[in-house]
């Protein structure tokens, strides 16, 4: 139904090229590493230590926020934990909405997910919808014995019960307004900027 | 904007390229505890056979199976098929029943392309083998298996790869959806056989053909056998079998001429002694037990990618394609949707 123009809007590119000068910057890329420090001390206070922990980013940006707190988790408890990626695509409930969108990479830890601790790690909370998915798949890859939420920004307005147990920024937005995560692996710069 | 899979040659290389990323993402499913994704829950997929098969039906069942997707199988044998039906009248019965794609497979090429254009139904149509003229999932396939032997990691493609398609060229379907679709990655495609099994107007086709099998093997990346298909047969195209095997079989003397890397492929089903002798078909550089696993994936990613959204992601000329590495989770996508 969409035309191709609110495609070309969603390009990535279009965001990268825009991005800086527009935006607000929220965090800057030693606020976003003092937030990560904060959320991976957290996790293992949780968590009680690294035991039997799993980190499943959602691609793209999660997976490098997952991998990430895994490096911080390491440099505290000298253990690494495992982590993966999951993709939503196929589980989110606009599937149908939209024109077949690519896949990304799902990548399950060798010791799978069964009776382990998962974080899932993504970069904005917003519905919410997104995290209802991550479940949905999960649950077609094994029975963790418990799921936490880790985000970088929850921006508010849920539309599903779902909140974060882990969380960098709380980020009171208004729905017109867009926020962009900006990660060096990804996009050259570490930032979250608010437009 | 296409809806149909009818021939390797509407295929983009973008399109081309997409399908075998999203394939190379639904591999890994078969190595998990549940092989099911949800994508196509709902959607009824027919399976229309005119004429036999084992593989490519088995593959295209499986594929949309592990999407959730309602599948029925028609094939001409112990249906109405039988009784002298034509094309329309069971075209318009599949409509009535709601079927959002058929999968087609007919002894006459073309068929297909009747089917999705003449306005009978409104089903997206995929050609899983007309006649001679194309089977542009199993070109897919093998695509995706060299890539996996030959360019592993993720952004190489097939670019220079030397591919030699070798066997009954003229009655093969593989052979020409191959031929358009590797041209399409860049690959360089030579055709070897027997002066009387190259077809007609082949010097159009961008490839190089050879009668020479063992001038080819030592500078080529993939050997595709061909099986000969006899039944398409209505004259003599070779003296004997045995002559045949003797100058276009691949054996173990052979096989020794390969380079180290290379692969040996064929679309089965093959005739052991014939085309291919059992210890080359048996032997580490076949992968042809792999390419039915592939096929699997693959054809999920074709289904996935015409039926999965609310319109196909496969484009055909006049549309802009969508971006297709793997950042296509965008910065304001993210924020909208999480």
């Amino acid at each position: 139904m969409p035309p191709t123009q609110p495609e070309l809007a969603e390009q990535p590119d279009t965001g990268s090229e825009t991005g800086p000068d527009t935006g607000r910057t929220v965090l800057d890329a030693r606020d976003l590493s003092r937030a990560l420090t904060r959320i991976s001390h957290e996790i293992l206070e949780r968590n009680r230590g690294s035991r039997d922990l799993v980190l499943l980013g959602i691609p793209t940006r999660g997976v490098h926020l997952a991998h990430r707190i895994a490096a911080k988790i390491s440099e505290v408890e000298g253990i690494d934990v495992p982590v993966g990626s999951l993709d939503v695509t196929m589980y989110r409930d606009d599937l149908r909405m939209r024109p077949a969108r690519a896949l990304l990479p799902t990548e399950i830890p060798p010791g799978g997910i069964d009776d382990k601790t998962v974080v899932l790690v993504d970069d904005v909370l917003y519905s919410g919808r997104t995290i209802r998915a991550a479940l949905d798949a999960m649950n077609d890859i094994g029975r963790p014995r418990a799921v936490r939420l880790a985000v970088l920004v929850d921006r508010g307005h849920r539309d599903l019960p779902i909140r974060a147990d882990f969380v960098g920024k709380n980020l009171p937005t208004s729905t017109a307004e867009s926020v962009a995560v900006r990660l060096e692996e990804h996009d050259g710069e570490d930032s979250v900027t608010i437009r | 904007m296409k809806k149909h899979l009818l021939s390797a040659a509407d295929l983009t290389r973008d399109d081309a390229e997409l399908i075998l990323e999203t394939a190379e993402e639904l591999r890994s499913l078969a190595d998990r505890p549940i092989k099911k994704l949800p994508a196509l829950r709902g959607r009824t997929i027919v399976n229309l056979f005119f004429e036999d098969s084992t593989r490519t039906r088995i593959s295209f069942e499986a594929a949309a199976k592990r999407l959730s997707a309602d599948v029925i199988n028609f094939s001409a044998k112990g249906s109405s098929l039988s009784k002298g039906e034509s094309l329309k009248d069971t075209a318009l019965t599949l409509e009535a029943m709601g079927a959002d794609a058929v999968v087609v497979r007919h002894w006459a090429s073309g068929a297909p392309h009747n089917l999705a254009n003449a306005g009978w139904s409104r089903s997206s149509v995929i050609n899983a083998g007309d006649g001679t003229h194309e089977h542009p999932t199993q070109a897919l396939l093998d695509a995706f298996t060299m890539t996996r032997h030959l360019a592993p990691e993720k952004g190489q493609g097939l670019d220079g790869r030397r591919v030699a398609i070798v066997g009954d060229v003229l009655h093969s379907r593989v052979a020409r959806s191959n031929a358009l679709l590797l041209h399409t990655l860049g690959a360089e495609v030579t055709l070897v056989a027997p002066p009387t099994l190259l077809p007609y107007g082949v010097d159009s086709w961008n490839v190089q053909t050879s009668y020479d099998l063992d001038a080819v093997l030592p500078k080529t990346d993939v050997v595709m056998m061909l099986r000969v298909q006899r039944e398409r047969m209505n004259a003599s195209y070779f003296p004997s079998v045995r002559e045949y095997s003797r100058r276009y079989g691949l054996d173990a003397r052979r096989m020794a001429t390969l380079q180290d890397h290379a692969i040996v492929m064929h679309p089965g089903p093959m005739i052991r002694g014939m085309e291919i002798t059992a210890d080359v078909a048996d032997s580490e550089r076949s992968v042809i037990v792999e390419q039915v696993t592939n096929g699997v994936a693959v054809r999920m990613a074709v289904l996935y990618l015409l039926l999965g959204g609310a319109e196909p992601a496969i484009t055909t000329g006049d549309t802009v394609p969508e971006p297709v590495e793997g950042s296509t989770s965008s910065t304001t996508g993210d924020g909208d949707d999480a």
